[in-house]
């Protein structure tokens, strides 16, 4: 009962979206936008193509590596500026600034530093997601209530039970936040250094198509990249949902 | 200024002056970064030539009316969306997903339904700076506390002073994040959009120099788009900070 | 003497929510305000004593029953003439101390010389002077509740009802706002409804006290206090006040284990 109300929500949702693409499609026509059941079909075709696995785990990789970097690496961060006074003061602005700036400017700078490949998608991945990640655990940790940390000490715990049983469940909640947010764009920064100046990935047959004018093919690369987004960010939310509510009470 | 905006200020300064010397002492090679003088250089020298003023005039504009479009239209959806839950319960996952969709797929259909030129751009922009604003307005709506709408209540208000009153000033901080974003957005989308298929443009020069292996074009032409960006998010900022203080946040 | 306001078997159910079972907070109750008394609600915390006030003032509507206020209907509205003061801080953050105050008259459209006058007089009686220019971010929580109630004070309601505004502030200065409240309640002949949880301050202030069971709140009994009417602080030195509160306590003893109780379940 509660899995149908649950789920009626994303599937009214996708019903509607499916619906829009038909009309759509049947005012714009073929040559603007192929209907969803032949897009799914050849969808489904392509994933079945030997040549399309390169494409898609080199995709992968890239966001694999740049998600772990920018997870790693803004976790990392945030816990040295949140756990360090002045070092988080001094760093928040700079940061604050980075993340406002629009990155995708710097996208030749990153070609030139790190060559045409996967690395460069790496970085650029890495550069949209780390900043988020970084600046929501600085505010967890900084944030920790001193009580807490007090009642710890009351209660005599050691430093590694204080951090296992008053630190992490104490931030978690606001540092899951970060990774979520930080996981969005690390996919959004990852598949726009795809779509400039790559030779292989999703992104690349993404450019390629929209060369050609494949239609077909760019929606259903479209749509691939769509659903591994909107499941993966189903997930995440719904776990960032139960950890809030943990927190809440 | 406080003891962290005095270490901030010397540290950027190093950073600054440690490219600036590795730069000219030829460690960095020119082919990869040029010293941030010469950016400066290049930049200045740009502008006064006048020969990109129409370039410049083009995707600002172009940023100008998406950033209005996103604002206005994200705030007007948000409301909507605030007083309509099911409705928003049905987007939600949506919402969450949207800026890890790619985006720019959806391009070629754009210019079959805009024709080539600023319009697809302006829309692709508006689309992707619109739901920043929309989130931030429903999270200021979210958090008006209940006892101060109990209080228009008791005054007695009409709906529209209610909102005029009490709920657009108590949302305020959040719908200024909005706008920092939809600002930054928007730049995004025009400038990703001129960098993939447009023919002029600031992105599309930048592009160009870029492939023409021009850094010193390259390198001004970034410098004044982030120079743009920034002097744009301070003004918000400055304003924001105002409010805030007043609010003794 | 009438009724300023009536409450017919009034009850108030909070309906479910995701997650939470329904709430039955309120009633059902029964009682008469009369014209120009000080009312003290007293009672132990969760029995509904904010619900209470949120319907009589026509914020919510009661689930059943009726509210009425000088003789009408009050449904879902709050009526002219019904002044509320919260027991959350509801100083507008965006405002100065002065323009909160003058908040209701402008929106009133009310003569610029008399909003002046009003604001003077309200600022002046809540000592907060040298406040005026201030934000409320740089006040204190008792200071921002006085604000909250100067902001209520200048429409010159018929009825004010306040909910725990003192519970921000020390003893001294709780003692010392009372005996304002009752000087301002003497010179304006408003019915005052006060609730409160220092038993204490209720003697003190009120001429009639009811006293709330548990959840779902009732009266279990309406207690007459018989002071005079012009009372201050220095009633608590009379040989028979303390009857009066050690009167509220024994009712309210039970209640408040039950109360106690409650939460230990909810808790759970
Ligand atoms: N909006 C609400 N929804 C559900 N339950 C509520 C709501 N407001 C109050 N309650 C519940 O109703 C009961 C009475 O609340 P309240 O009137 O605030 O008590 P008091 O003011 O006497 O402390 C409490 O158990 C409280 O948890
Ligand atoms: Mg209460």
């Amino acid at each position: 009962m509660t899995a149908v109300r649950t789920l009626r929500g994303p599937l009214l949702l996708t019903l509607t979206l499916l619906v829009a693409w038909q009309v759509l499609h049947q005012w714009a026509g073929d040559t603007a936008l192929t209907a969803p059941l032949p897009t799914l079909e050849h969808l489904w075709e392509m994933i079945g193509q030997k040549r399309f696995l390169p494409h898609l785990s080199e995709t992968g990789l890239a966001f694999l590596q740049a998600l772990v970097i920018a997870w790693a690496g803004g976790v990392g961060i945030g816990v040295l500026l949140g756990g360090h006074r002045l070092t988080g003061e001094v760093a928040e602005p700079i940061l604050v600034g980075l993340y406002s700036l629009p990155k995708i400017t710097l996208y030749p700078v990153i070609l030139l530093l790190f060559g045409l490949g996967m690395s460069a998608k790496v970085a650029f991945g890495a550069l949209h997601g780390i900043i988020p990640v970084a600046l929501f655990t600085m505010n967890a940790v900084r944030n920790v209530n001193r009580t807490y940390l007090r009642a710890g000490r009351a209660m005599r715990l050691s430093p590694a039970q204080t951090g296992w049983h008053v630190l992490i469940p104490a931030t978690l909640p606001e540092i899951f936040t970060g990774l979520r947010i930080g996981f969005s764009l690390t996919l959004l920064g990852t598949m726009l250094g795809e779509l400039f100046a790559s030779q292989r990935g999703l992104g690349f047959l993404l450019m390629t198509a929209i060369d050609l004018n494949d239609v077909q093919t760019i929606l259903a690369i479209a749509v691939l990249i769509s659903l591994f987004a909107v499941a993966a960010n189903s997930i995440l939310l719904a776990i960032d949902k139960r950890l809030h509510r943990g927190a809440a009470a | 200024m406080s003891k962290a905006g005095w270490i901030r200020l010397v540290v950027l300064a190093a950073f600054f002056g440690a490219v600036e010397a590795l730069c000219r002492t030829g460690v960095i090679s020119p082919k990869l970064v040029i010293a941030p003088t010469a950016m400066v250089e290049a930049m200045v020298k740009l502008l006064g030539s006048g020969e990109l003023n129409p370039d410049i005039r083009q995707t600002l504009s172009s940023v100008g009316i998406a950033m209005g479009l996103s604002v206005t239209g994200g705030f007007a959806l948000g409301c909507v969306l605030y007083w309509l839950p099911p409705l928003r319960r049905t987007v939600d996952p949506f919402l969450a997903a949207y800026y890890s969709l790619p985006h720019f797929a959806f391009y070629p259909l754009l210019i079959v339904i805009f024709g080539l030129g600023a319009l697809p751009l302006i829309v692709l922009a508006t689309l992707f700076a619109m739901v920043a604003m929309i989130m931030a307005t429903l999270s200021g709506l979210d958090r008006i506390p209940r006892v101060l709408i109990k209080t228009a209540r008791m005054q007695r208000l009409s709906l529209p002073a209610e909102i005029w009153h009490i709920r657009l000033p108590a949302a305020a901080p959040h719908l200024f994040s909005g706008l920092k974003l939809a600002v930054t957005y928007s730049f995004i989308g025009v400038i990703a959009g001129e960098f993939i298929l447009s023919t002029s443009g600031l992105g599309h020069q930048i592009a160009y120099a870029y492939d023409n292996f021009d850094n010193r074009t390259m390198y001004g032409l970034i410098l004044l788009v982030l120079c743009i960006a920034t002097a744009f998010n301070l003004l918000v900022f400055a304003y924001e900070r105002r409010l805030a203080r007043q609010r003794g946040q | 003497m009438n009724a300023v306001a009536r409450l017919s078997n009034v009850s108030r159910i909070y309906p479910p929510r995701a997650g939470h079972a329904a709430v039955h907070a309120l009633g059902p109750l029964s009682f008469e305000l009369k014209a120009g008394e000080f009312f003290g609600v007293v009672g132990p915390s969760g029995c509904g004593k904010s619900t209470l006030l949120d319907v009589l003032a026509g914020l919510s509507a009661p689930s059943e029953g009726t509210v009425e206020f000088e003789g009408k209907p009050v449904a879902g509205t709050v009526p002219d003439g019904v002044g509320v003061v919260f027991q959350e801080d509801a100083s507008f953050p965006w405002l100065t101390v002065e323009d909160n105050v003058a908040f209701g008259l402008r929106r009133l459209g009310t003569d610029p010389a008399e909003i002046r006058r009003r604001v003077d007089f309200a600022v002046g009686f809540m000592g907060l002077n040298d406040f005026r220019r201030a934000y409320p971010s740089q006040l204190s929580g008792g200071m921002r509740q006085r604000v909250c109630i100067a902001r209520t004070l200048v429409l010159q309601p018929r009825l004010i009802l306040l909910d725990e505004p003192f519970g921000a502030l020390d003893q001294q200065t709780r003692l010392l706002m009372g005996d304002e409240l009752l000087r301002l309640w003497r010179e304006t002949s408003a019915t005052v409804v006060l609730i409160t949880h220092a038993l204490d301050e209720a003697n003190l202030l009120s001429d009639r006290i009811g006293v709330m069971s548990a959840r779902p709140g009732r009266f279990i009994d309406v207690v007459e206090t018989g002071w005079p009417r012009d009372r201050d602080s220095r009633l608590a030195e009379r040989p028979d006040f303390g009857a009066v509160t050690s009167r509220l306590w024994s009712l309210l003893r039970t209640e408040s284990m039950l109360a106690l109780g409650q939460g230990a379940q909810a808790a759970e």
